[in-house]
């Protein structure tokens, strides 16, 4: 990974509270998985950046490799990495999603 | 909630499936394993139908594993645990992996 992708994908993480790489874009995901994360994120009511990593293909592989995570989707809270899809879906359930984003500061745009 | 719907979904049985299922064995020392073949489920996406990995098969799996090497491990870390035993099949074509991982003590507090 180049010095400058993970400047890119740093830059990212530091300046957006709450990240989603994705395939496609939130209003029209390119992957049932992403989709999901997306579903969860708007039902939590939580402002994200959505990153299209089909848009971009030094970023699709940059951000695994800025990870160590094979797969896409992933999701960063304040710079951390939370997980990809299985792990979000889990935490969801468990409501441990939405008290991590509370404890984190992170506002929410709607009742949950 | 349903996890899985292993009654209705046959124990995959592939090439790659039967790699995994040794790798994660050898890994894991599993209480339970299962793993299932959901790549026709996604055979239709762009990847899929068009460029290099056009028709492949064996792509998207779906594993359950449960094993005492998750206890006091976090899920990205238990994550990882599984992605570093499989590798070899994430460089090799294996596009999507869905993991539910526990230990044997959070199997038996769901029965």
């Amino acid at each position: 990974m180049s010095e400058t992708i993970k400047q890119q994908i740093q830059n990212e993480i530091d300046t957006n509270p709450v990240v989603l790489f994705m395939k496609g874009d939130a209003d029209f995901p390119q992957c049932g998985f992403s989709a999901r994360v997306v579903q969860i994120l708007e039902h939590v009511g939580v402002p994200f950046k959505s990153v299209n990593v089909l848009a971009d293909a030094s970023i699709r592989q940059g951000i695994k490799d800025f990870s160590n995570w094979p797969t896409i989707p992933q999701l960063y809270v304040k710079g951390e990495f939370v997980g990809g899809c299985d792990i979000v879906t889990e935490m969801y359930q468990a409501g441990e999603l939405q008290a991590l984003l509370k404890e984190k500061n992170i506002a929410l745009t709607a009742a949950s | 909630m349903t996890q899985r719907n292993a009654a209705s979904t046959p124990e995959a049985d592939g090439v790659r499936a039967r790699r995994v299922r040794d790798a994660l064995t050898a890994a894991f020392e599993p209480a339970r394993l299962e793993i299932l073949d959901e790549s026709s489920r996604h055979a239709h996406h762009v990847a899929m139908t068009r460029g290099p990995e056009a028709g492949a098969t064996e792509t998207h799996f779906r594993v359950y594993l449960v094993s005492r090497l998750f206890e006091g491990v976090n899920r990205v870390n238990r994550s990882r645990m599984v992605h570093d035993a499989l590798g070899y099949e994430f460089g090799s074509g294996l596009h999507a992996l869905a993991l539910t991982l526990r230990t044997p003590e959070e199997e038996s507090a769901l029965a």
